[in-house]
């Protein structure tokens, strides 16, 4: 308890004191409060990851009623996940704000922001009040707006910005329409109201509900269709900012879904199928899209959704699991996305803070404009090419390893005798093969025609490494990535708390053997990985020891004969992509506009693709220009005279105050319809 | 253990082999069959010529590529014996340590910034995207029919009932073996003898690489294809004593060997534009081979 209220208390104050530091003290209060920050929680949460859950209960006030905080182990992982990228992401923050250094006022709101969002995920996390909880999600959703529209005197900048507001209020609204429902029927706003809510009813009920929480969390989440805002807000923010929204703060939606999968009784077996489904779409709807686009981190935002279908998958076969009372599923399946969920967090903020750095040293974010920056920022690429193997779930790095227990699920799971059942695990291992091979596909065009070849574009000042206090975070990050791929059994064991959670709730007496076999599998993982980099290392000494005294020359590209220098004769990263775009077309949006090379001596060609979101077209902007349609023939109420105005205002005071008078009058009505 | 040694074997004759075939079939005596491995021995003593565009990334990438090759040789057992490396999910591990090989090899022509590596890089990324679905779904078939999901299991449970079950052995051990030729991109995907490099796939890739690093890459698809062999001959060498299955295993090693040369010398290349879709439509096959499995099974309602 009074470590809660010395974090408040503490956060308040530095609300309080931040707005009147110095520019350069600001950052370093802001970080040393989001490390302080980092440890009370990670004090709290980790012996509750280990299994002593912590129980505090607030008073509250009459409104709001008791405020139970509860950490679990759930609650824990998330919150020493998400503590540890608000780390990395305030490390990578405070060097990267420096071109921002002279705008004062907004690095205040920012820091302010930022410490706002860090202490709201860490308290949806823990409350357990829906109020509060709406009150804390509420918080985080404005403060991460917030930061994104840091630039928000860039028109796109804040038309992402209110994009993500809107959408994400809409998902907000879904929430407490829920949230409601529970207190209608039941009269409490403890969680644990909600189950109660869902043993008291059928099935099919707690099913609606249950959709109405997944609404809510997927908009947070970015699951398809509810992900049209993530692609515009990635790359609107500063590179900071994107790392720690697409690592950690989207992932409060995932908190939010395991979170009600805990708490509500249903039937899991329907509801595993439609997340299975629901799920596989995104993953291979964001990876297609994410292979198209020419902006960065454009693409990594795409790489989020995908991602998310695979955490999706994940939590799909752990409800599947509970469904049809099969431990294994359940362990492989919520292991495996609770596993991912971290995973991701890791190699998508390295890979968004890697963006930062090249932005900041090139100003731009167009893919086609890169080329060999290798070799002026070597760092950077040696960190982006981990994060994007980890990213395709190659091994050795942490990727694979969630991948892998997914798939094992999948298989597993075949044992089934029902065939829908195996068709959906089919679908489910084809949508994983191929988001896999889509992912390699996009990252080998990202990685190489940024970083290898020759530079496409001739920048105003040669791009340079960006300087240590950049390159620390990222490097913690990518620690972390080769630690989980090289010590999977120990990261795997962190997981056996929050797995009871599920476990329980079928009565799982701890046969240990199938925990027994996943941990050991885990090991040879570890080892196998390990042993390859071995492998790798020994087989790169061997070359080196054998063409050590051997000559070799430095000479240009083979170009067929032709010898001159060849920048513009590389493959560009669209005509990387060209024969997959021609696969994809039929079942994307894409415009183009071409003006092809003729005559005897071309002067002119061009040839410009622009990406578009199919689903965006339908779910989005359809219905919304039916409602401007709509809305627009109530225009002439809008007719610039103040005179209407006050008339409006007038009229609408009226008719608050003639409501009740009304009222009374169709009573009287009806009593008098009664008395006839 | 004795699938790595019998692999490296096969490895040395393979591609003579594939050589000879296609030698005699077009009415040549042809090289002796050591040949190909003395080409990749007499490349290994060789210096190099690297391009001013390379960075490390272009040294290191054709090391990685071939351990890559040998790490997923490790998994694959032999009749009885595991690989060195098996567990559960193994094939996953098999399937995703050959994508790392093939991330590095395509950066690694990425790095050259020449437009003709970068059209094979694009070719070869794309190609061996669509052919993955079709391992993985061929593989989960025999997990269901089997109930195991490591190779050795699989491989050591896998019985021959029913004539379903030979039609499903036979369609099986044609995905492998066209698996085998997307992968090591042969005849009727990629031309390796074609002096186009507009045409090429693979051959394109390695324009730049000379010396100790093409001998390595060279000797790579050796492997690759004795591999493949491995994983076909485990199909059937399931329950003989170790002397007999080593002759299976080396009898189905020739035999495709055979196959791979009897193939290119009678089968012209598809047209490129349409490579895409004739390798997804491996993956057609592989769910016909599940659904034969939920057939067996009596699963189908």
């Amino acid at each position: 308890m009074a470590y809660i209220q010395t974090y408040i208390a503490i956060l308040a104050l530095s609300l309080l004191v931040i707005p009147f530091l110095k520019v350069k003290w600001k950052g370093i209060i802001t970080l040393s409060l989001v490390i302080f920050n980092a440890i009370l929680t990670g004090y709290l949460a980790l012996p509750a990851l280990l299994g002593e859950k912590l129980e505090f209960v607030f008073q509250g006030s009459i409104v709001t009623g008791e405020i139970p905080v509860r950490i679990d182990a759930l609650s824990a992982w998330f919150m020493l996940l998400i503590n540890f990228t608000m780390i990395t992401g305030a490390l990578y923050g405070l060097h990267y704000m420096k071109a921002y250094r002279k705008q004062t006022s907004n690095l205040t709101l920012h820091c302010l922001a930022y410490l706002l969002v860090q202490t709201s995920l860490t308290a949806i996390c823990v409350i357990q009040n829906s109020l509060v909880f709406l009150f804390a999600w509420e918080i985080m959703t404005i403060s991460s707006f917030v930061l994104v529209i840091f630039e928000y005197y860039k028109q796109n900048t804040l038309k992402a910005g209110i994009n993500f507001l809107i959408q994400s209020h809409a998902g907000v609204l879904f929430l407490t329409l829920g949230f409601i429902w529970v207190y209608y029927q039941t009269g409490s706003y403890d969680f644990s109201a909600i189950s109660q809510f869902s043993v008291n009813f059928p099935p099919v009920t707690s099913l609606a509900l249950f959709f109405f929480f997944f609404i809510g969390f997927a908009v947070k989440a970015g699951f398809v269709p509810f992900h049209t805002w993530l692609p515009y807000a990635h790359p609107a923010a500063p590179s900071h900012i994107s790392g720690v929204m697409s690592g950690v703060i989207i992932k409060i939606g995932i908190f939010g879904i395991l979170r009600m999968l805990q708490l509500i009784q249903t039937d899991y077996i329907v509801l595993g199928y439609i997340i299975l489904v629901f799920s596989v779409i995104s993953g291979i709807y964001g990876v297609m899209l994410a292979i198209l686009q020419h902006n960065l981190k454009k693409l990594l935002a795409y790489h989020s959704i995908e991602n998310i279908g695979i955490i999706g998958i994940g939590i799909g076969l752990g409800t599947l699991g509970l469904g049809q009372q099969n431990s294994t599923l359940i362990l492989l399946g919520f292991s495996g996305a609770l596993l991912h969920v971290l995973n991701h967090s890791l190699f998508k903020s390295l890979l968004f803070y890697s963006a930062g750095n090249v932005y900041q040293t090139t100003h731009t974010m167009n893919i086609e404009h890169f080329g060999g920056l290798v070799k002026q920022m070597p760092h950077t690429a040696i960190l982006f090419l981990i994060a994007a193997l980890a990213i395709c779930g190659l091994p050795p790095f942490n990727g694979f390893v969630s991948e892998f227990l997914i798939y094992s699920g999948l298989f597993d799971g075949m044992e089934s005798k029902e065939m829908l059942n195996l068709v959906v695990l089919l679908f489910s291992v084809f949508g994983m093969v191929l988001i896999g091979g889509l992912a390699l596909l996009c990252f080998t065009k990202a990685f190489g025609s940024m970083f290898l070849g020759n530079p496409r574009h001739h920048f105003q000042t040669e791009p340079k490494e960006s300087g240590n206090g950049k390159l620390v975070p990222m490097y913690m990050a990518a620690a972390f990535i080769v630690a989980i791929g090289l010590f999977p059994k120990f990261f795997f064991s962190l997981l056996s708390e929050p797995l009871k959670l599920y476990l329980n709730k079928i009565n799982y007496t701890g046969s240990v053997s199938t925990t027994v076999s996943i941990t050991e599998t885990m090991q040879t993982i570890g080892f196998s990985a390990a042993g390859f980099i071995v492998l790798g290392l020994l087989i790169f000494f061997i070359r080196r020891k054998i063409t050590a005294k051997m000559p070799s020359p430095v000479l240009t590209t083979w170009g067929c004969g032709y010898v001159g220098e060849t920048e513009k004769m590389q493959y560009t990263a669209s005509s990387f992509i060209r024969s997959y775009r021609k696969l994809a077309e039929p079942m994307l949006s894409i415009q183009k506009r071409k003006i092809e090379i003729d005559g005897v001596f071309p002067v002119y060609g061009r040839h410009e693709t622009h990406p578009y979101d199919k689903i965006e077209e339908w779910f989005i902007d359809k219905p919304w220009n039916l409602m401007k349609v709509f809305f627009g023939k109530f225009r002439f109420l809008q007719n610039g005279n103040p005179q209407f105005y006050v008339l409006y205002g007038a009229a609408f005071i009226a008719l608050i105050i003639a409501v009740p008078l009304i009222n009374d009058i169709i009573k009287k009505i009806i009593y008098f319809l009664n008395q006839i | 253990m004795i699938s790595l040694v019998l692999i490296v074997l096969t490895s040395l004759f393979f591609m003579g082999l594939v050589i000879r075939t296609k030698s005699i079939a077009s009415g040549r005596k042809g090289p002796g069959l050591f040949q190909p491995m003395k080409d990749i021995i007499r490349l290994w003593k060789k210096g190099a010529v690297y391009s001013n565009t390379t960075s490390f990334i272009f040294q290191i990438a054709p090391s990685i590529y071939f351990s890559s090759i040998l790490m997923a040789i490790l998994v694959i057992p032999f009749g009885h014996y595991k690989g060195i490396i098996s567990f559960d999910g193994d094939f996953v591990f098999f399937a995703y340590v050959l994508a790392l090989g093939k991330f590095f090899s395509i950066i690694g022509a990425l790095d050259t910034g020449s437009s003709f590596e970068g059209m094979g890089a694009s070719r070869e990324a794309l190609y061996s995207m669509l052919a993955e679905p079709a391992f993985f779904i061929l593989m989960g078939s025999f997990a269901l029919y089997t109930g195991h999901t490591s190779f050795h299991e699989i491989f050591t449970s896998l019985h021959f009932g029913s004539y379903i079950s030979y039609g499903l052995g036979a369609l099986a051990t044609f995905v492998l073996v066209m698996i085998a030729m997307i992968e090591n991109s042969r005849m009727p995907v990629d031309d390796p003898k074609t002096h186009l490099e507009l045409t090429m796939v693979h051959e394109v890739m390695i324009l730049d690489n000379s010396g100790f690093d093409l001998g390595l890459i060279l000797y790579g698809t050796n492997l690759k294809f004795a591999m493949y062999g491995a994983l076909i001959a485990n199909f059937f060498t399931g329950s003989f004593s170790i002397l007999i299955s080593i002759l299976i295993f080396l009898g189905v090693q020739m035999m495709f060997a055979t196959l791979v040369g009897i193939l290119e010398s009678f089968s012209a290349r598809f047209r490129m534009g349409n490579n895409a879709q004739f390798i997804f439509t491996l993956t057609s096959i592989s769910i016909l081979i599940f659904f034969g499995v939920l057939l067996i099974m009596g699963k189908f309602v």
